[in-house]
């Protein structure tokens, strides 16, 4: 199974994007911001980084890259999207995610490994986990503080559309603990924290996130 | 004789003396013209001639023991050692101090892009920051201004730029309110093939200035030799930023341009453009090299088109390198920039005339032997143990109060594990990107950083940063060895095994005697933990 990895001028996060892919037993594609083709991949992921060095707003000029002219139609039509992170916001700015990532609440940069909640289990990316599950996974981002009117949290809230939640007290601000969400469909999830920067205990505070790779080859191989 | 022959040149408010000016003439053989000056006066400042300590520097060289896994040494942009399995890392630490005091942000900002630059220039992807850092008393109202601003400064830069942050130092003293120490260090991976040369060979070679447009940033002394030249008043001058300013996206896009250039055989000679700029790019590349360089100044892609050629000689934007390129492979090299977004412009090619000449829209302006620019003077400053010294040396720990019992002891114990300097640090370092790269194995709080440099073998590097102001202020000589020993320490407490070092000395001003023996009793005391594999 093929999974495509966008870079973005700016990607930081790619090559562990990437790795993770590798670790779930797919195969990482390159995508590149400029070229206007998904080179035939099973799903894409957003990744970390400061695409456009969060110039203007985070996310904000990236979501006009030709490869997303491609990427958007796609995940309309089902195909599943990740969003990690700066690639969270490049999807808000998309409109393919409702709401924004605002500034921190503390104004600083937060990096942390931290306790989430697992709020939603019937998104290509979330099958692998069981409902109401804790993990740990970094969060290491500036403006990670999630916000949307409160029609639209109610909706979230209501179908279901929190993915992930922070189990520790709220880092950022985010409204409601929110850390992830998704489309009506489950297809598109965006995430505050690094799943990618947890698959491997050497390297990060646990391997809890490497499910969010093998939830979607599961579920695209299903 | 013209008016602008007796016209005085202004050597002094650009940091020459009247004997380094004198010996420029003489190099010269007439006067030189103000690009002339202002290269002169910033490639022979202490910043990028090191006249005072070159003489007292040599020696790191003179008595390191010899080691196979040395594989560039002192002399090159930085060190780089053999580490094994054909992969060799390069490191070095640099201090930005004085700017990070009056911009901390900026300051602090930059110093982290300066150095992330000298690794790239060695053909190494920059994989690990480090940074150690001295303010004054936490409490203190400046310490307020100057901290904050510093680790935001860090943490924008370093974290868009994508390279984890594995540790370093944080410590607090009252000797250095109003002159804090911002010291970043930055590691590098390579293949051993990959090592690149900072020199300009090849007459016909194209010269490629790419990255950042040019900027009046970091031009101190221009405003002073454009008033000089057009006879207007100091106070006219127009007020330019003496600290520059960061652009951590387009290094990244610098780093990932150059990274691609050498992987595909493209440069021939590298070099990054920190203090003194195109003025040292230009010098040190061709002095390295072939020896001639022809430059057209105007050909320089400017950010503010008023600038003159003092100006983008001295100009220290950020985010800029320069490389020599075969001319059949000038396009190749210009469409990895335009992939990139990277601007770039030819500017100049290399001769074997022994001069670097440069032109501004045809008229030359500098032409100059460039080893006299590049080598500079050397001093032997005066060095005497200052008086206070002695009154230091006869104080004895013995005769410091003591607790007299065990409510005393619990207070002495409660004050210093709450102390700023020893307490928990998270509040600073949880604003560094730890994980980026997902190869960091060891960083905060743990006393050494470990970085996976290979997920097939496993290997690694381990990296600590330390310093004892006190230990040093009280004994340089023996301070600087308990130091080494100490990030010895460090090191071989992760499971690595000690392979080599480097430093980062922040002395005061070389012209102060007491300065100067501090500097000098300090540097044999390296001779010790500096060990071959």
């Amino acid at each position: 199974m093929r999974i495509g990895v966008i870079t973005f001028p700016g990607s930081l996060d790619d090559r562990d994007a990437a790795r993770a892919v590798r670790l779930a037993g797919a195969e990482p594609v390159p995508l590149w911001h400029a070229d206007r083709d998904l080179r035939g991949v099973a799903a894409v992921i957003l990744p970390g980084g400061f695409s456009y060095g969060d110039y203007l707003r985070c996310g904000a000029i990236a979501r006009f890259a030709p490869v997303m002219g491609e990427l958007v139609p796609a995940a309309r039509a089902g195909l599943p999207v990740l969003g990690i992170c700066n690639g969270f916001q490049i999807l808000c700015e998309a409109h393919l995610l409702p709401g924004a990532l605002t500034r921190n609440a503390g104004l600083r940069f937060v990096t942390r490994g931290l306790r989430l909640r697992v709020e939603n289990t019937r998104t290509a990316w979330t099958g692998a986990y069981r409902g109401g599950e804790e993990i740990v996974v970094p969060l290491k981002s500036g403006e990670g503080a999630y916000a949307a009117d409160p029609g639209t949290l109610a909706e979230l809230e209501a179908c279901g559309r929190v993915v992930m939640r922070y189990a520790d007290p709220n880092p950022n601000g985010s409204a409601d603990g929110i850390a992830g969400v998704c489309n009506a469909e489950g297809n598109v999830v965006g995430l505050m924290p690094h799943p990618e920067h947890a698959v491997d205990p050497l390297t990060g505070p646990s391997a809890d996130g490497l499910r969010f790779f093998t939830s979607v080859v599961a579920g695209v191989l299903a | 004789m013209t008016a602008d022959m007796v016209l005085p040149q202004p050597y002094a408010e650009l940091g020459l003396t009247g004997d380094e000016y004198d010996r420029i003439s003489q190099t010269l053989g007439r006067r030189p013209t103000s690009a002339e000056l202002a290269l002169y006066s910033v490639m022979w400042s202490e910043h990028c001639s090191y006249k005072s300590s070159k003489v007292h520097l040599r020696q790191f060289a003179d008595k390191a023991p010899a080691s196979a896994a040395l594989l560039a040494g002192i002399g090159h942009n930085a060190g780089v050692v053999d580490i094994g399995q054909g992969y060799a890392v390069t490191f070095k630490i640099e201090s930005h101090n004085h700017p990070s005091y009056v911009e901390p942000h900026q300051g602090a900002a930059t110093g982290v892009g300066g150095i992330v630059r000298d690794i790239l220039a060695m053909g190494a992807r920059p994989v690990a920051v480090m940074d150690a850092l001295r303010f004054g008393p936490a409490s203190a109202p400046d310490t307020g201004r100057v901290l904050p601003g510093v680790v935001s400064g860090i943490s924008f830069y370093g974290n868009c730029l994508g390279l984890p942050n594995i540790g370093g130092e944080l410590d607090f003293d009252a000797c250095y309110a109003g002159n804090p120490l911002v010291n970043a260090l930055c590691v590098g991976v390579m293949r051993h093939d990959d090592l690149q040369v900072a020199a300009a060979s090849g007459p016909g070679n194209q010269v490629i200035l790419f990255g950042s447009a040019t900027g009046p940033d970091g031009v101190g002394g221009a405003s002073v030799l454009a008033s000089a030249a057009f006879g207007g008043a100091a106070g006219e001058a127009v007020k330019r930023p003496s600290v520059q300013v960061g652009d951590p996206f387009l290094e990244k896009l610098l780093v990932e341009c150059c990274l691609e250039q050498f992987a595909r055989g493209l440069v021939l000679g590298i070099q990054d453009l920190g203090a003194a700029g195109v003025a040292c790019a230009t010098t040190e590349l061709a002095a390295a090299g072939a020896g001639g360089m022809r430059i057209q100044l105007d050909a320089v892609l400017l950010r503010d088109p008023s600038l003159g050629p003092p100006e983008i000689l001295m100009s220290e934007s950020q985010e800029r390198m320069m490389a020599v390129v075969e001319p059949g492979r000038v396009d190749e090299f210009l469409a990895v920039c335009a992939r990139w977004d990277v601007p770039a412009a030819v500017i100049g090619e290399v001769t074997d005339t022994g001069r670097l000449v440069m032109t501004w829209h045809g008229e030359t302006v500098v032409d100059i032997p460039p080893g006299s620019a590049a080598d500079g003077p050397v001093y032997h400053r005066p060095l005497a143990r200052p008086a206070a010294q002695d009154t230091l040396a006869a104080g004895h720990p013995a005769a410091l109060p003591r607790p007299a019992d065990g409510a005393g002891l619990r207070a002495d114990l409660l004050a210093l594990i709450g102390s700023p300097g020893l307490a928990d640090k998270s509040w600073v370092t949880d604003q560094y990107d730890r994980y980026v790269r997902g190869d960091t194995v060891l960083a905060m709080p743990e006393d050494g950083g470990l970085v996976r440099v290979d997920e097939a073998t496993g290997l690694g590097i381990a990296l600590a940063t330390d310093g004892n102001g006190r230990y040093c202020r009280l004994d340089p000589y023996l301070g600087t060895q308990l130091v080494l020993s100490e990030a010895y320490r460090n090191v071989a407490a992760t499971g690595a095994r000690p392979l080599a070092v480097t430093n980062c000395l922040n002395f005061g001003s070389p012209e102060d005697p007491a300065v100067m023996w501090r500097r000098h009793p300090s540097h044999p005391g390296h001779r010790g933990p500096r060990r071959p594999r």
